[in-house]
């Protein structure tokens, strides 16, 4: 049996999750003396009369405690003879539906709250789905609030039909039902006498003993890498803590995602030598010959793990801001960090009755089924078979905040063809053919700033060069590839990945591509970029001010605008984001267009070479 | 080792390498906050099993009030020797010229030699990344921080803006300006450090031993007379006594009550604390100042 027990504790806001954690190492005698006698002197200046309030013991923040409710994961640590816990003790509204995943995939059990006057609210379901969702396999169900009930079989004997139906409906293998008081302490450490028809045993008693080890594999042998150690020119050793299985010298063992294969010359656990390891151990081995290992490749042995590009997973939304198919991200899955494409939703989840249901966006706290391009091929397994290459989270490239979780459910084969294709014919081929580097120079700035004018001029002097060039505007894209996209903002972002990817597909073919867009989002144009390729982008900013692009106004568009006739008219009514690090910037009401056109080509001289 | 059991010392142990090792392939400029004390000693002993047979990829930084105990510095350099680490030191100069001091300036003292000097350093040198010891299980602010601790650029965390910490997977990202905080030993108790520090034989300052101090008593609290500036200080009642004490804690020693104690081997230490009748934060004087005040600083960028 393990020796340290991780578990969540969730139920909805009034079910009294932190007065039973509280009353329970209150009961079994695992507070500090200064801790024991704040928790009383506290209680007296809180709201129940001068009675113990348990619930003090968890509720941490000061914002959480004037608002008296628990918003954050807590974390507590007790530890009995048997056994050593970490609670994570998580809220159970469904604003804080994130920070409840996050205390549910720390944990390897799941203890739910009910309340026995309530009976299983929306909340019970949402709770155990999200946690099965985050890999917990092991339940206890616990009815709350007995005394209130006077301790009455029949109406708990309902509840607990319910659960166990509910169990069945979301394949629950490993559970308990308890029926407890939080307040009154019944069956938390001691056993109820109030209670004999219950004939298992108390809360605490089933925490200390219940097994929730996963067995080790006996063949499968799973490494992600973390870094590679080496220390001087006659040590390569590679770092990371086994996943799964076992290892010994002399096995021979494969190395993904590139299919090498080598024999385990050393291992160690820590900073000791030993001739074998296993699963959950942080080690560094050395092979027996140099073959390409770095961090994010994974070391294994007799598996059969995938190498792909494209997963289809289970996702639960988190950011602020709304999920639109098309955003790119980077993408951390076990140490392998790269970026990804949710290409499509397939379906959302209701998470109250598990049905699905057809989205074209996702809003925080929804999980759904997306399929996810990769911009590199990656080690994945499905989650439920292998929880470190099954997880993987999902970061704002703006924001830097993690903004999805997700699990495999299995990897696409046919990623191979759409998106890997390998020609014989490669792009340098191409490139050197036409005697030019191909780039894809991106004009942005308000309607009005010069931006054709300038593409135009500049696409002429790189032609009279000898250069293969061509210019994609709002006329040839707009009307043909794109004249099914509207103006909002799913098809903005549409609007702009098609463009990006055409460029970039002109790029392979070798040609220097101008794009000619007001591409007004800071957002946009750095996923344009990351779809370009980083090193092929170059932006350049026409920094024309209003003023002058409304006096132009060419179009007469702005006079509209003003007048209420065009919504969301960049500049007027919808904001224009600032490039913040452009590779060029020109304002063409400070010089001529000669002047301007000659400085970008000046400019564009050390891309182009 | 692998034919063995595992215990929940080697579960915790693996984690907090696993950490260590992320923040050193994901993070530029990493750097480890060392306080000299016993947490800090298995923080860095955890450093050098996880780089192995690597140096440690990181300096060391401690931030110096002038305050600490003499044995902590005389601790430290010889750590710095021993284990052939990069040792840096970081005093807030301004604040020393000012003669700001722990008995006259009381929570400012701290802000100013400790939160503000800390800042300054990782100003200076452009740490991405900074280790820190703190343990979950020491305040209930802490209890609610994650493994990975963001901080903007004014170096402040903001506890209602975490980012979503899933399984094992950290998110490093940040901009220009921005860092993290990394706490390893999140998920350690008080009691698990000390059997680890047992189980591994890790060297710690000499003052966790009870020993005859030359201490007063000060408002309940014991403090250890460690210098000629203490001396100067010692109110007409007063009076300075030789006393069996050792620490819980380390730290400035005018703010770090002792314990009156017999205890002088580890196995003696780890029974003290199994059976301990207070948590032992209630050692450090700052704590106690009002309610929520641990919060306040994190706030303001004190680890």
């Amino acid at each position: 049996m393990k020796g340290l027990l991780k578990f969540i504790t969730c139920g909805s806001v009034d079910d009294g999750k932190s007065t039973l954690i509280g009353h329970m190492l209150y009961d079994a005698k695992l507070l500090f003396a200064d801790q024991r006698q704040a928790l009383e002197m506290e209680s007296k200046v809180g709201s129940r009369d001068g009675k113990i309030d348990y619930s003090l013991l968890l509720d941490g923040l000061m914002a959480e405690r004037e608002q008296g409710i628990t918003i954050d994961v807590a974390y507590r640590y007790f530890s009995t003879e048997r056994r050593s816990f970490i609670v994570a003790d998580t809220p159970g509204h469904e604003e804080y539906t994130r920070n409840m995943a996050v205390g549910a995939s720390f944990a390897e059990l799941a203890v739910i709250l009910l309340d026995v006057t309530k009976g299983i609210l929306p909340q019970t379901r949402r709770h155990a789905l999200i946690c099965t969702l985050m890999g917990i396999r092991h339940f206890v169900f616990v009815v709350n609030k007995m005394d209130i009930i006077r301790y009455d079989f029949k109406k708990y004997d309902k509840i607990e039909r319910e659960i166990r139906k509910l169990a069945i409906d979301l394949n629950l293998d490993n559970f308990k039902i308890i029926p407890v008081s939080a307040t009154e302490g019944d069956n938390l450490t001691i056993k109820s006498d109030k209670m004999s028809w219950y004939t298992g045993g108390t809360l605490l008693n089933h925490l200390e003993t219940v097994d929730v080890s996963e067995a080790v594999s006996d063949v499968d042998f799973v490494l992600p890498i973390q870094r590679v150690c080496r220390p001087n020119q006659n040590f390569r050793g590679f770092q990371g803590e086994i996943a799964d299985g076992k290892i010994s010298v002399g096995d021979e063992v494969t190395v993904l995602p590139n299919h090498e294969n080598a024999v385990v010359k050393s291992i160690f656990v820590t900073d000791e030598k030993v001739s074998n390891a296993e699963k959950g151990q942080p080690v560094t081995i050395c092979l027996d010959r140099e073959i390409d290992v770095s961090r994010g490749s994974v070391i294994t042995k007799d598996t059969e793990l995938k190498v792909s590009g494209l997963i289809t997973a289970s996702i639960l939304w988190m950011d602020d801001e709304n999920l639109v198919a098309g955003k790119n991200f980077f993408f951390k899955l076990g140490t392998k960090k790269t970026t990804a494409t949710v290409m499509r939703i397939k379906y959302k989840l209701n998470i109250y009755t598990g049905e699905q249901l057809a989205a074209s966006t996702l809003s925080k706290n929804e999980l759904a089924c997306c399929d996810i391009a990769l911009a590199d091929k990656i080690v994945c397994d499905n989650f439920k078979r292998q929880k470190e290459l099954g997880s993987f989270i999902l970061i704002d490239r703006v924001t830097h905040m993690t903004a999805a979780c997700g699990t495999v459910k299995h990897s696409l084969r046919r990623s191979d063809n759409i998106f890997w294709q390998k020609t014989d014919i490669s792009r340098e081929i191409r490139a050197k053919s036409l005697g030019q580097n191909p780039k894809t120079i991106w004009f942005t700035g308000l309607s009005g700033a010069g931006k054709s004018t300038l593409a135009n001029a500049v696409e002429k002097v790189l032609n009279l060069q000898g250069k293969h060039t061509m210019l994609l505007d709002g006329d040839n894209v707009r009307m043909g590839l794109n004249s099914n996209l509207g103006f909002e903002e799913q098809d903005r972002i549409e609007n702009i990945r098609r463009i990006a990817e055409v460029s970039k597909l002109m790029n392979d073919a070798g040609l220097i591509v101008l794009t000619s867009f007001i591409s007004p989002y800071r957002a946009d144009r750095e996923r344009a970029r990351q779809i370009v390729g980083t090193d092929d982008f170059v932006e350049i900013y026409v920094n024309t001010p209003l003023e002058v692009c409304e006096q132009r106004d060419v179009k007469g568009l702005y006079k509209k605008a003003r007048n209420g006739k065009i919504p969301n008219f960049t500049g007027i009514s919808s904001p224009y984001e600032e490039p913040k690090n452009p590779e060029i910037t020109v304002d063409t009401s400070k010089s001529s267009l000669e002047e301007s056109v000659e400085y970008i080509i000046n400019e564009l001289k050390k891309f182009l070479i | 080792m692998s034919n063995k059991e595992r215990t929940h010392l080697d579960e915790l142990e693996a984690e907090s390498i696993y950490i260590m090792r992320e923040v050193v392939a994901e993070c530029e400029r990493p750097v480890m906050l060392y306080s000299i004390g016993k947490d800090s000693s298995v923080m860095l002993h955890l450093a050098l099993k996880a780089f192995y047979p690597e140096k440690l990829p990181f300096p060391l930084l401690h931030i110096d009030t002038t305050w600490k105990f003499h044995e902590m510095i005389e601790f430290r350099d010889r750590m710095a020797k021993e284990k052939g680490f990069e040792l840096l030191v970081y005093s807030n100069e301004e604040g020393l010229k000012q003669g700001i001091n722990p008995f006259d300036h009381g929570s400012a003292y701290t802000d100013i030699m400790k939160t503000q000097a800390l800042k300054q350093a990782l100003t200076k040198y452009n740490f991405t990344a900074a280790f820190g010891g703190g343990r979950r299980d020491e305040e209930k602010s802490r209890a609610k921080e994650r493994i990975f601790s963001f901080r903007n650029a004014q170096q402040a965390w903001d506890p209602k803006n975490q980012r979503p910490e899933m399984w094992k997977l950290y998110n490093t990202q940040i901009n220009k300006g921005e860092s993290i905080r990394v706490f390893p030993l999140s998920n350690w108790t008080e009691k698990d450090i000390w059997q680890y520090i047992a189980r591994e034989n890790i060297e710690i300052v000499p003052l966790y031993f009870a020993k005859e101090r030359p201490v007063v008593y000060r408002d309940g609290n014991i403090i250890m007379i460690d210098d000629d500036r203490m001396k100067e200080r010692l109110k007409p009642d007063e009076k300075i006594e030789n006393k069996m004490v050792r620490f819980r804690t380390l730290g400035c020693y005018p703010l770090t009550g002792g314990i009156e104690s017999t205890a002088n081997t580890l196995a003696e230490i780890v029974k003290e604390t199994l059976g301990a009748v207070n948590s032992e934060r209630t050692s450090r004087v700052i704590d106690h100042e009002a309610a929520g005040s641990m919060e306040r600083r994190k706030r303001e960028g004190y680890f």
